[in-house]
């Protein structure tokens, strides 16, 4: 079963300014374990997309299913995890509290909670941070918190919403090379929106290019790259071949335009 | 080794206190005489010089210190028991020592404090030296000019007044400040709570309740006092209930943009968790309100202070501070309304202060608090 299958999905906001055609005619299909990424310019509809498949927006048109249930289903069964572009921790409550947040909510019991919290703290490498309140973290540390607390409970899918747009280089290397070995240990599904090309050919085994007016699909970018990628790996022949085409495929979005 | 360095303050000191030397005598009749009058000279110019001089900083602030106090005190001593008896040299050296007190607190302010209760306590000294010196003016203008004891009492007379009269003091504190303003304001500030909440879960509330209460806040609240009155009776529950209008308002307007205050992305973020009303409420957007919710209990302490002892004016039993102000002033016992305006101001900063250092602990986590 597929984790997303989108068909003829279509999104309009009607604002003052008349109809804003965010998403037009979307097919696609998300298989289980894949890291999918999605790419392209602002207003291509990539963010409204994932909050789509979030239940945070109500398509127009088409047909959607996350998990096989229609996305609100699926959110009420709390089948996804989803991480903002802002790390949005509560600044009352300590690292660790945060983290407990979603456990808190989900009526998941005290002894489990003190494991989850432990577990995934490790897992995003915060341990010995969890009696710190979110700002007396730097930026890098904070988002990889709220890492943390989409993963505490059990969703197969996680979405992520350039989880690391506000943060520089160095500490962007480093924790897509983390995110990558999470992917890994964990199996899950990601869908990732980002602004940047190596970012998104680097972590991904599918690449989604989209472009704006009305946000719509161009290209399906299946990956050649192995799962086992150094950071050098962003240097190769093959890396560069994939980062082309997906440059290629925002230009042809961008002609239409000017 | 620097040489003398005489600070601003202290060369119009010291001049001051050379033209008070051609115009001598400090009062008409002196109640201290020559010696008196040489004393007070003297410490001045002491004070002068060893600021000048290159001591170190708590020798200076020392010296400082005791002139200008000293200097005041007996100052004020010269002037007897006669009203009205300053001459010019007795503005001359009062506004001498009053510059030798802003240096001692320019020399304070400029401390480094080496530990964290140093620091506490100049923290604590400054604002005190300043409030002081305005009571020291206040005491040597009204005396020194003789100014009626009805229009404007000195603070002494007050100070006086409140120590001869604690009991009375203490039943009014209790009728209006532990009955009515703290059940009054309780009351106010949970309904104004509530009825906010109420808005938020309830439509018709929102639409309903919101207009009315721009509406009722715009009433001059004060003058449904004697309503109330009528309706609770001349004891504390009519006072209260003056209180519980005035206090309402503002806790449910600020509770009501406190709820508002939450982010979009932390809505989402407890939608995504399928989080319901009360979790949504209870876990993000209460605790978002918490500054604004603080800022109300803060504005309704001093507003509740204002109602209570206002309300009194339009009825009450034989005590209360608002009783015995509009009575001690039909009998011209000024002294005894600036004892009670006295006791209200310091009831009214305690109440003030137990909220602030309560807000501190509640929202720790706001950068106003932490600070950046």
């Amino acid at each position: 079963m597929s984790v997303v299958q989108a068909q003829g999905l279509g999104l309009t906001f009607n604002t003052n300014d008349g109809p804003v055609h965010a998403l037009s005619n979307v097919n696609l299909t998300i298989e289980k374990g894949e890291f999918v990424s999605f790419i392209g310019p602002s207003g291509c509809g990539k963010t409204t997309f994932l909050r789509v498949i979030a239940d945070l927006e109500q398509p127009t048109d088409g047909t959607i299913t996350v998990n096989g249930l229609s996305p609100r289903e699926a959110r009420e069964a709390r089948g996804y995890g989803y991480v903002f572009q802002a790390a949005g921790l509560f600044p009352w409550r300590t690292i660790e509290r945060n983290v407990a947040l979603p456990l808190e909510i989900m009526g998941y019991p005290k002894v489990e909670i003190a494991q989850r919290i432990a577990r995934t703290l490790d897992l995003v490498n915060l341990k010995g941070f969890e009696k710190k309140f979110p700002w007396q973290l730097s930026g890098g540390m904070q988002q990889r918190a709220s890492i943390a607390r989409a993963l505490a409970f059990d969703a197969d899918l996680l979405l992520m919403d350039e989880p690391f747009g506000a943060l520089d280089e160095i500490v962007r290397d480093h924790l897509n090379e983390q995110l990558l070995q999470l992917w890994d240990r964990t199996n899950k599904t990601i869908c990732f929106v980002t602004h940047s090309i190596p970012e998104a050919v680097y972590l991904s085994t599918k690449i989604v290019v989209m472009s704006p007016r009305p946000g719509r699909v161009t290209d399906v970018i299946e990956s050649t790259l192995p799962k086992e990628r150094p950071l050098d790996i962003r240097e190769s022949p093959e890396f560069l071949a994939i980062a082309a085409r997906v440059r290629d495929g925002l230009r042809a979005g961008h002609s239409y335009d000017d | 080794m620097s040489g003398l360095r005489v600070s601003w303050q202290g060369g119009l000191a010291a001049l001051l206190a050379l033209a008070a030397l051609l115009m001598l005598p400090i009062a008409e009749p002196s109640a201290g005489g020559p010696s008196v009058t040489a004393a007070i000279l003297l410490l001045v110019a002491l004070a002068i010089a060893v600021d000048a001089a290159p001591a170190g900083t708590m020798v200076r602030a020392a010296a400082l210190l005791v002139g200008a106090h000293a200097g005041v005190y007996l100052l004020l001593g010269d002037l007897g028991s006669v009203n009205g008896a300053a001459r010019g040299a007795f503005y001359l050296l009062l506004v001498s020592c009053w510059l030798l007190a802003w240096r001692l607190v320019s020399v304070l302010s400029s401390i480094r404090a080496a530990s964290r209760t140093g620091e506490v306590a100049l923290r604590l000294v400054i604002p005190f030296l300043f409030g002081v010196w305005i009571l020291v003016l206040w005491e040597a203008i009204v005396r020194g000019a003789g100014i009626p004891f009805v229009l404007l009492p000195p603070p002494s007379a007050i100070a006086a007044r409140i120590g001869n009269s604690l009991p009375i003091l203490a039943a009014d504190v209790n009728q209006t400040i532990f009955k009515a303003v703290l059940v009054g304001y309780v009351m106010g500030c949970g309904a104004g709570f509530l009825a906010a909440i109420a808005a938020d879960r309830f439509v018709f509330m929102r639409r309903g309740l919101l207009p009315v209460g721009n509406m009722v806040s715009a009433l001059p609240i004060i003058g449904v006092a004697p309503i109330m009155v009528m309706w609770f009776g001349f004891d504390w529950q009519s006072k209260a209930a003056v209180v519980v209008i005035m206090t309402f308002f503002p806790m449910l307007v600020n509770t009501g943009a406190g709820l508002a205050a939450s982010g979009h992305m932390e809505r989402d973020l407890m939608r995504t968790y399928a989080s319901g009303y009360w979790q949504t409420l209870f876990k993000l957007r209460l605790p978002a309100a918490m500054p604004f919710i603080f800022n109300a209990l803060k504005i309704n302490s001093t507003l509740a202070l204002i109602g209570a002892i206002v309300a009194e004016f339009f009825g009450t039993p034989v005590v209360g501070m608002g009783f015995r102000i509009s009575t001690e002033v039909g009998r011209m016992n000024v002294d005894m309304v600036w004892a009670e305006i006295a006791v209200a101001a310091l009831a009214g900063s305690v109440f003030y202060g137990v909220i602030a250092l309560l807000e501190r602990a509640v929202t720790f986590w706001h950068p106003s608090i932490r600070g950046g």
